[in-house]
């Protein structure tokens, strides 16, 4: 059997506007990130429209970031911290194809990051924007399943259900048992979900000089932290918010302050860990910094030669 | 460069092959057209048209075409190329009670104005396999000879080419809805439109807030997963809900629509649509004001669709809950639950992000469970150590 070609998409291309969606799309897109960013934390409804990728895959994203982009934008996306995740690869050739986007890995260099998961390890810039794809918006949807009231409860800033929670997790198990989607508090006023980005990236977040903007395509929700705004992790006095930590550094760069995925390697529970931030590890491999197993990941073929 | 996230690229192109290739199957057998699927596949396009809440059989059977047949990913087609499409407007109100009539049943009057029209339906075939639809085309067999064929009349079933002679007799221009017939008695909850007759919302452009005004609740069902809505409506029948219905009626066939341009300022026709509505009489007790009267339930899809139909007038009925006073207590009742959940492109595409990479979400979990366990048997082996005399 022969393989067949896949169809170009070429033909179909001046068909869709730049970008993909059409312009009062994106001014109606434009308009709810106005409004989320001026009330920072507060979820804006906006009129989600339906995506050619799948709800659930970072359709809230790709919309923020086809109402923003511009031909002078430069757009990294990342899925779990790296750019190669199927994915991230599939949401930057969106853009490629719709947008003619400028694309790049590099963080200092992207003018826009759309990422799921992850806060790049490199501290983000004034002037950049980051989109994050989050497929739950209201933090509180756990504990009250029906929109009508969690809209009341942020309305009133009733958050004593979310207090309860944590302090039902400590004394069941001697701490917050929540590692990722960790409920922040912004700017003193609302409760924010983070999207499930590891609380290790929490502090990331907090008076940061870049833009961050949320959008939950399914949910039809978009928020925003306007530069150098607080984003305090709930906690308790006697049960201060920490962050993950590693026994060991990356196994591939030996950095010892970045979040680490864990790689099985073997059928006997041999593991190893490396960075979940792909640029950040490859960056500082090139500046020479070598971890216990890189020779060997270099030998067995895990890790290939840099691409400079 | 760190192989084991690399490459997806490259993985991402041969997928895309490895599908086109698993669609066309075995090259031996002769591709089907859309065409045959428009013709001989009705009922799946009818799927498709409501769930991608677009009317155009081409379409719809080319994304069954694309979709290999699976008719959730064929509405996400569907609606992908829908909400690019411009909005013209919205057409005048469609008249059901003068629909062009394929089928009309009612289960609340024995005879009625217009009689009751079988038309085409698998209601009274018995399952059993057609095996002659399996060897030979172009054969028009009816699925069962004893109700395609008129009572009375010889079995023409020797030849299967020979289509069934049907009472040709023409309908009534003009069938009176049951729901109409009630309603003159004053016996029937009036259906009538809010103040104002506003345009009906669009939740395809505006996000829907809670409680949701029935034009909202109506179109999300109408684009419901017909499985879902079939589940809920059962359950409101099975005891999830107080629900005593009666079929008024469906029936089944082709309406005008017609819109007004601005620019000419009267109504144009646009052409026809097949619609199935589905009117179902409930139970109602009344109020002090108000004397008892049967409520609506209200259920329109497009293409022949009786269980979509019907399914939804069921769970209509249970959403206006809030409207009669009563309590809302089932899943079926409950607007957020209904809404939220039928629409099945949504619920497919965060089912189905589970399939996405969460490791490093993962790695938290495991960061977490690791240490607590360690930290319980450290706790353990002291306690031990200070109380080797302690009972559990």
């Amino acid at each position: 059997m022969t393989l067949h070609t896949p169809v170009t998409q070429d033909a179909a291309q001046p068909a869709y506007n730049y970008a993909y969606l059409d312009e009062q799309t994106k001014r109606m897109i434009r308009r709810a990130l106005l409004k989320a960013v001026a009330v920072p934390g507060y979820q804006v409804p906006f009129g989600s429209r339906e995506m050619p990728l799948a709800r659930g895959w970072g359709t809230g994203g790709i919309q923020i970031t086809a109402a923003i982009i511009g031909p002078q934008d430069r757009l990294k996306v990342i899925d779990q911290g790296a750019d190669d995740t199927t994915n991230a690869v599939s949401i930057r050739r969106f853009f490629e194809k719709t947008a003619n986007a400028k694309t790049t890995e590099a963080t200092d260099e992207a003018t826009i990051i759309q990422t799921r998961h992850r806060i790049p390890e490199a501290p983000l810039q004034a002037g950049q924007i980051m989109v994050y794809q989050v497929p739950q918006p209201e933090p509180l949807r756990k504990l009250e399943p029906r929109e009508a009231e969690t809209r009341k409860m942020h309305a009133w800033a009733e958050y004593g259900l979310m207090q309860v929670k944590l302090y039902e997790n400590i004394a069941r198990f001697g701490e917050v048992t929540t590692t990722y989607d960790y409920p922040v508090l912004i700017n003193g006023r609302y409760i924010m979900a983070p999207s499930p980005i590891p609380k290790f990236d929490n502090p990331k977040m907090h008076m940061s000089p870049a833009l961050q903007l949320f959008g939950a395509g399914r949910e039809k929700r978009i928020y925003a932290l306007p530069p150098h705004t607080s984003v305090k992790s709930l906690d308790f006095d006697d049960h201060p918010f920490r962050i993950q930590s590693w026994n060991e550094p990356c196994a591939l760069c030996a950095a010892a302050d970045s979040y680490l995925d864990e790689v099985v390697i073997d059928d006997q529970g041999k593991r190893m860990f490396v960075c979940s931030d792909s640029h950040f590890c490859e960056t500082r491999r090139e500046d020479g910094h070598r971890g216990a197993m890189l020779a060997d990941a270099t030998s067995s073929g895990l890790v290939g030669e840099s691409k400079l | 460069m760190y192989v084991a996230v690399k490459g997806g690229e490259a993985a991402i192109l041969a997928t895309h092959d490895l599908v086109a290739e698993a669609r066309r199957g075995d090259e031996a057998v002769p591709e089907i057209s859309v065409a045959q699927i428009r013709e001989q596949q009705g009922l799946a396009c009818a799927r498709v048209m409501n769930e991608g809440s677009l009317y155009d059989a081409d379409l719809a059977a080319l994304a069954l075409k694309q979709a290999q047949g699976d008719a959730i990913e064929a509405a996400f087609l569907m609606r992908a190329y829908r909400t690019t499409l411009p909005r013209f407007g919205s057409s005048e109100p469609v008249d059901t009670a003068r629909m062009a009539i394929r089928r009309r049943v009612s289960a609340t009057y024995k005879d009625l104005p217009g009689g009751q029209v079988l038309g085409p339906t698998y209601d009274y075939t018995h399952r059993l396999f057609d095996f002659a639809l399996m060897e030979a085309s172009n054969i028009m067999v009816g699925l069962d000879p004893t109700i395609s064929e008129r009572e009375g009349e010889p079995h023409s079933a020797e030849d299967a080419r020979v289509r069934p002679e049907h009472d040709a007799k023409p309908l009534d221009a003009h069938m009176p809805r049951v729901p109409d017939i009630l309603g003159a008695e004053g016996l029937m909850e009036p259906e009538e439109p809010p103040e104002g007759d506003p345009r009906p919302f669009d939740l395809t452009r505006e996000p829907v807030s809670f409680p949701a005004d029935r034009d909202v609740r109506l179109q999300a069902m109408a684009r419901g997963d017909e499985g879902f809505m079939l589940g809920l409506g059962y359950s409101v029948q099975r005891g999830y809900g107080n629900s005593h219905p009666f079929v008024g009626e469906v029936r089944v066939g082709e309406v005008s629509v017609a819109f007004v341009p601005e620019e000419l300022g009267f109504a144009v026709d646009l052409g026809d649509i097949t619609l199935t509505e589905c009117q179902m009489v409930n139970q109602f007790a009344g109020s002090k004001d108000v004397p008892p009267q049967f409520t609506r339930g209200y259920g329109l899809s497009f293409g022949h669709s009786e269980r979509k139909a019907m399914s939804m007038s069921l769970v209509d009925r249970a959403l206006k809950c809030r409207e009669f006073g009563e309590a809302a207590e089932y899943p079926a009742q409950q607007d957020e639950f209904v809404l939220y959940h039928s629409d099945n492109v949504e619920a497919a595409g965060f089912v189905e992000h589970l399939k996405l990479p969460h490791y490093v979400d993962f790695q938290g979990e495991l960061e977490l469970i690791r240490r607590i366990r360690r930290e319980r048997e450290e706790r353990l082996a002291r306690n031990q150590d200070t109380l080797p005399e302690a009972a559990e």
